[in-house]
């Protein structure tokens, strides 16, 4: 009866610390996200999409400039970091299952993915902007890339390995080479696992501020060139919301709920693809 | 006897060090359905994908002997693309693509380069009905193939494999993964096929091998202990080994 006792006890003691700890990491969460999404809300208006920065006093003004060079800058990475990251990831998975050096690649990139992102954006500011002279968009969207292929490697490799071998064996019984193998049945069955790793790496670099402080920089006027130092969201967050103005405060504040929005609707859209995809079998 | 499609002479075959199959002589008649039978590790799947030079896919495994085929050394070939659309083969367990009931079929008539579409939705409809599926899926070419029943999906492989027009098709223990009735379906398709092409069939089901086969050949540790007419194995075998087996004394 006494053993009983000290169990339940025990029982009751492991149960409240988990609660609590629970707790104390929920409410962290939820006080950020509300003060975000209330603080934002408030500050969202059409002019935050439709006029460019005034200078401080001037009331009015918005950031478009920083939707676009973010939108320009976060395009031009996965345009760069897609291919790479699937062609490598298919190359882990595939030519290079069995080899040793494949496994050795695997976890570097495993690494890779939690790095330190400003390490990043200090090397491409050395290998980049320092050869370029000036800060510019390509250097923004190649440190985002650089950052998003291990990322794509990662799950791309995961998801072709998911395939099932025998389907690649039917194929070359039919006479397939491998890279017919690879392009009409191993992608076509992964495609929605593509897909989704696709999205939420994207969904993970654009909300990176450190690689860019160093590389594509920040301005407060809207350029198409990425030759030029180039706006984003996340800078500007980062520099309005040290500023000293009110107004410049009001404008991080929408910022920071659009790119809040931005990634949530993005990971749930990929949670969404992945359970659909469960569901079908 | 019937004409001679394939003669296997002094086969011998090698994981690594391992040598998993000693010196197997044999002859595939054309237009007939020949069986392996053994016990779990004899060697009978191993020597079937030689056939297709299956093995070639991974590393360290060496061939010695011979496979001839058209006058030809399939373990000498270098063009195991060509090899493997006169020889094809059907695996343990269905393997549909991820596409089109009809584009599954249609997949190795577009390897060959086929690219005319009244030509294919021919074969397609050809392969389909010579497989006994063509009733079934007629009105649903287009779903995937995925939503075939197993014993469908299995059908469908064999269709795929035949609108290739191979000249002999390996099956390896096709029916293993399915329900007795869907079996039942395999296993008269399977005896029709010889009509049109040449079947070499593992199986661990002795029944099946007698239901269903002209010629059988017993395998025990990697070497081949008998080949005969099936009836003779079954009713009167040689081989003290290949009645103990057929009688379930071991195995």
């Amino acid at each position: 009866m006494n053993l009983v006792k000290k169990r339940k006890i025990k029982n009751a003691i492991a149960l409240s610390a988990s609660v609590f700890a629970a707790i104390v990491g929920l409410f962290w969460l939820v006080f950020i996200l509300s003060s975000v999404l209330i603080k934002g809300a408030s500050s969202i208006n059409l002019s935050l999409f439709l006029n460019d920065p005034v200078p401080p006093g001037i009331p009015g003004g918005g950031l478009r400039c920083a939707f676009v060079g973010q939108a320009i800058i976060t395009l031009i990475a996965t345009l760069v970091g897609v291919p790479i990251g699937v062609l490598g990831g298919t190359f882990l998975a595939e030519y290079g299952r069995y080899k040793k050096y494949s496994g050795i690649i695997s976890s570097l990139a495993d690494m890779m993915t939690s790095f330190p992102s400003i390490v990043v954006g200090v090397f491409v500011y050395t290998v980049m902007v320092r050869p370029m002279g000036h800060f510019n968009g390509y250097a923004g969207a190649v440190a985002l890339a650089i950052i998003m292929i291990p990322i794509i490697v990662r799950t791309t490799e995961e998801t072709l390995k998911l395939i099932p071998w025998e389907l690649r064996e039917a194929a070359f019984a039919l006479g397939a080479p491998y890279y017919r193998v690879i392009k009409d049945i191993v992608f076509r069955g992964a495609a929605t696992g593509l897909f989704t790793g696709i999205l939420l790496s994207v969904a993970r670099v654009a909300v990176e501020t450190a690689p860019l402080l160093f590389t594509s920089f920040n301005n407060s006027f809207l350029t198409l060139n990425p030759n030029q130092p180039m706006p984003s969201l996340t800078v500007t967050i980062y520099q309005y919301a040290m500023g000293p103005y009110e107004a410049w405060h009001r404008l991080a504040w929408g910022a920071s709920f659009v790119i809040v929005l931005f990634v949530l609707v993005m990971s749930v859209f990929g949670r969404w693809i992945i359970s659909k995809r469960y569901k079908n079998g | 006897m019937g004409e001679v499609l394939i003669k296997v002479r002094n086969l011998s075959f090698y994981y690594g060090e391992n040598r998993v199959l000693k010196d197997i002589n044999m002859d595939v008649f054309k237009n007939t359905v020949t069986a392996l039978i053994g016990p779990s590790g004899c060697g009978k799947t191993t020597f079937l994908r030689c056939f297709n030079r299956m093995h070639d896919l991974y590393k360290g495994n060496r061939y010695e002997g011979e496979i001839i085929y058209n006058g030809e050394n399939i373990l000498k070939t270098q063009d195991l693309i060509r090899l493997r659309s006169k020889i094809g083969m059907v695996f343990q367990r269905p393997t549909p693509f991820p596409m089109s009931i009809f584009d599954n079929v249609a997949y190795g008539l577009k390897l060959k380069g086929i690219k005319k579409k009244s030509e294919i939705e021919v074969i397609v409809e050809r392969s389909l009905m010579e497989a006994a599926l063509w009733d079934e899926v007629k009105d649903k070419l287009n779903s995937p193939a995925t939503s075939l029943s197993g014993g469908q999906q299995q059908r469908l492989v064999i269709a795929r494999t035949l609108a290739i027009e191979p000249d002999i098709i390996l099956f390896d223990e096709p029916t293993s993964a399915l329900d007795p009735i869907a079996t039942a379906k395999i296993e008269e398709l399977i005896t029709h096929l010889k009509d049109i092409t040449t079947v070499l069939i593992v199986t661990h089901n002795m029944q099946q091998a007698a239901r269903i086969s002209e010629y059988t050949a017993f395998m025990y540790r990697g070497e081949l202990i008998e080949f005969d007419k099936t009836e003779n194995i079954f009713t009167n075998p040689k081989e003290e080994l290949t009645e103990k087996y057929i009688t379930g004394r071991f195995g």
